[in-house]
C-alpha cells in the first residue's frame, strides 16, 4: 500500500476530486496548509506599510492505495493540478504499513 | 409657543443667537451683532418646531449609531484577530462612560456658565450639574431667530460628539495599553481637553467662538482634538511590540469596510444635524458629506495606483474618511465644488501623513488616528477659510461681500494652533497621570503577545 500526499493549489482542488473519482480511491484527506517552494511568498501593502507574505495557502491531500493504483493516482493529481505557472505543488508518495478501518476492525488492503 | 427666555443658559444664547445675527443682519457690524440681535429677539415669538426637534433626534440616534457599531468595527478589522474584542470594548464602553459623565458635568461645564468674565473664555460651570435646570419648558436656540429645540433635545446631540471624540482616541493606542488606563485616559482628557475645547468653539462667550472661528460640526473640536491626544498618548505608550519589524497586518477589511459605511451614514447626523434645523442649509451640508469622502477616497485610490500600483479597498475607505473629516467643519460653509476639492485635497494629503509622516518619524499611531482624523481636520479647518468664500460657491457668515480668506485663515490657524496645543498638553499630562496610577499603561510583553482579547478580556471572538 501506498500513502500519497499532494501539495496543491486551492482552486485545483475540485480538478484533482474529479480526476480521482474516475479511479478506484474510495477516500481522501484535505488539509489546509501554509507554505513555500520556488513561488516563495508574496507582498502585501496596507496604507503603505508593505509585508512579505512568506507562507502561501495551499491544500495538502493525503490518499491511501493499493500499490497497484499509486501510479495512476500520482499521474491523475499530476495532470488535474497542473497550471504550468511556478507555485503548483508536489506529490509526495510513501510506503504505507497498515490501515485499519475503525468500525470494522478489518486491516489491510481491505480496509482501504 | 411661548415668549419667554430665549434659553435655559445665558451662555448657549449669545452662542446660537450670535450665528443667525451674522446670517441675517449682514449690515451689521459683526462685533455688534451679538448682542443687538439678541436683545431683539427677546421680543419674537420664539417657535419649537416639531420637524426640527424630530430632525434633531434622529441625527443624534445617527451619531450613537456612527460610533457604537460604525467607528467600533472600522477600528475592529483594522487590527490583528486577537485584540478585535479589546478594540469593540473600549469603544463601547468608553461611549458608555463619557455619556454619563456628559450629563453629570460635561454639558454645563461645556455650555452653562457666565456669559463673561472669569474663565468663560475656557470652560463654563457647574450650574447644570446633573442638567438642573434642563426641563421640559427650556429651550435651545437654533441658527434662526424665533425657532428652538427643546434643550434635551441638544444634550443629548452635544452629548454623541462627546462620545465619538473619545472614542476615536482609541484607534492610537490600540493593541497595547492597559483596559483601565484607557478609560481613565479618556475620562481626564474628556473632562481638561474635550469640554474646554468644546466650550472654546460652540459656546457664546467661549474664546475662538468670540473670534469667529468656522467649525460648523466639529473640525477642530472632534478630529483635530482627537488625532492629537491620539498620537501624543501613542509617542507616551510606546510602539507596539515588532512594530515594522514584524507583519501587523489588519484581519478582517470587511469589517472595516462595514464600519466605514456606517460611520459615513451616521456623518449625516453629524453635519446636516449640526445645522440644528432641517432646512436648505442642512441639504448643502448632508450634500457635502456626500461629495467630500466621494472625493476623498478617489483621490486616496488614484494616489496609491500612482506610487504604489495598486487601489486598494483599505485605501478607499481611508480616503472616504478623510474626506469625511476634512468636510466637517466646512459642511455648512462650502459649496460643492468647494467640498469635492477639499475633499480631494485631504484624501492626498492624510495618504502622505500615513505612508510617509508617519515611517519618517517613527511613532505607532496604530490606526491611523492622527493620520486621518488630526491631518484630515487641520486641512478641513484651514481649508474652511477658503471654501467658505462666496466667490467660490461658499456661505459664509454674515456679509458676503465683506469676507476675507485670508482674515479667516488667520482665524482658523489659531484656532487650529490652540486645539493642538491644549490637547496635546492634556493627552501629555493625563497619560503620566494614567502611567502612575496604573503603574505603567501598558499591558505586559506577554500579555501583549497572547492578544488583549485573551490577556484583558478573558475570551477571544473567533472560535
Amino acid at each position: 500500500m501506498k500513502l500519497v500526499i499532494a501539495i496543491i493549489k486551492p482552486s485545483r482542488l475540485e480538478e484533482v476530486r474529479q480526476a480521482l473519482n474516475t479511479l478506484d480511491v474510495h477516500g481522501m484527506t484535505v488539509t489546509e496548509v501554509k507554505g513555500y517552494g520556488r513561488q516563495k511568498g508574496h507582498s502585501e501593502i496596507y496604507r503603505g506599510t508593505e509585508y512579505a507574505v512568506h507562507f502561501l495557502p495551499k491544500l495538502k491531500i493525503e490518499i491511501a492505495v493499493d500499490d497497484a493504483l499509486a501510479d495512476a493516482v500520482s499521474n491523475a493529481i499530476r495532470d488535474a493540478a497542473q497550471t504550468g505557472r511556478i507555485g503548483d505543488g508536489k506529490i509526495f508518495v510513501l510506503d504505507l504499513l497498515a490501515v485499519t478501518r475503525i468500525r470494522t476492525g478489518e486491516t489491510g488492503a481491505s480496509a482501504l | 409657543m411661548k415668549t419667554s427666555k430665549i434659553l435655559g443658559s445665558a451662555a448657549l444664547a449669545s452662542l446660537l443667537l450670535a450665528l443667525p445675527a451674522f446670517a441675517q443682519d449682514a449690515a451689521q457690524p459683526i462685533a455688534e451683532a451679538g448682542a443687538s440681535v439678541a436683545e431683539a429677539v427677546e421680543e419674537v415669538a420664539a417657535v419649537v418646531d416639531k420637524g426640527d426637534t424630530a430632525f434633531m433626534l434622529v441625527c443624534t440616534m445617527l451619531v450613537i449609531f456612527m460610533t457604537v457599531p460604525g467607528l467600533a468595527l472600522f477600528y475592529g478589522g483594522l487590527v490583528r484577530a486577537k485584540n478585535i474584542l479589546s478594540v469593540l470594548t473600549q469603544v463601547f464602553l468608553g461611549f458608555s462612560m463619557i455619556s454619563i459623565l456628559w450629563v453629570t458635568y460635561g454639558y454645563s461645564l461645556a455650555f452653562a456658565g457666565p456669559t463673561e468674565g472669569g474663565l468663560s473664555a475656557f470652560i463654563g460651570d457647574f450650574s447644570k450639574f446633573f442638567l438642573s435646570g434642563v426641563t421640559l419648558e427650556s429651550t435651545a436656540a437654533t441658527f434662526s431667530a424665533g425657532f428652538e429645540l427643546p434643550e434635551m433635545v441638544f444634550v443629548a446631540f452635544q452629548m454623541t460628539f462627546a462620545c465619538i471624540t473619545a472614542s476615536l482616541i482609541i484607534g492610537g493606542i490600540a493593541e497595547r495599553m492597559k483596559f483601565g488606563a484607557v478609560m481613565a485616559f479618556l475620562a481626564i482628557w474628556f473632562t481638561f481637553s474635550y469640554l474646554p475645547i468644546a466650550h472654546m468653539v460652540w459656546s457664546g462667550p467661549g474664546l475662538l467662538f468670540g473670534m469667529g472661528a468656522y467649525d460648523f460640526a466639529g473640525g477642530t473640536v472632534v478630529h483635530i482634538n482627537s488625532g492629537v491626544a491620539a498620537l501624543v498618548a501613542a509617542i507616551l505608550l510606546g510602539r507596539r511590540i515588532g512594530y515594522q519589524r514584524e507583519p501587523i497586518a489588519p484581519h478582517n477589511l470587511v469589517w472595516t469596510y462595514a464600519g466605514t459605511g456606517l460611520l459615513w451614514f451616521g456623518w449625516f447626523g453629524f453635519n446636516a444635524g449640526s445645522n440644528l434645523e432641517a432646512n436648505s442649509l442642512t441639504a448643502v451640508a448632508l450634500i457635502n458629506t456626500v461629495l467630500a469622502p466621494a472625493a476623498g477616497a478617489l483621490a486616496w485610490a488614484l494616489g496609491e495606483k500612482i506610487t504604489r500600483g495598486h487601489a486598494s479597498a483599505l485605501g478607499a475607505v481611508s480616503g472616504a474618511v478623510a474626506g469625511l473629516v476634512a468636510i466637517t467643519p466646512a459642511a455648512g460653509f462650502a459649496g460643492i465644488g468647494g467640498a469635492i476639492v477639499l475633499g480631494a485635497i485631504a484624501g492626498v494629503v492624510c495618504l502622505w501623513a500615513v505612508v510617509n509622516l508617519k515611517p519618517m518619524l517613527k511613532y505607532d499611531d496604530s490606526l491611523d488616528v492622527f493620520g486621518i482624523h488630526g491631518v484630515g481636520g487641520i486641512v478641513g479647518a484651514l481649508g474652511t477659510a477658503i471654501v467658505a468664500a462666496p466667490g467660490l460657491g461658499g456661505y459664509p457668515l454674515g456679509d458676503a461681500a465683506a469676507y476675507s480668506i485670508g482674515g479667516q485663515f488667520m482665524v482658523q490657524l489659531t484656532g487650529v494652533v490652540i486645539a493642538i496645543v491644549w490637547s496635546a498638553v492634556v493627552a501629555l499630562v493625563a497619560m503620566l497621570i494614567v502611567k502612575a496610577i496604573f503603574g505603567g499603561a501598558r499591558v505586559s510583553e506577554s500579555a501583549e503577545s497572547d492578544g488583549l482579547d485573551l490577556s484583558s478580556h478573558g475570551e477571544r471572538a473567533y472560535n
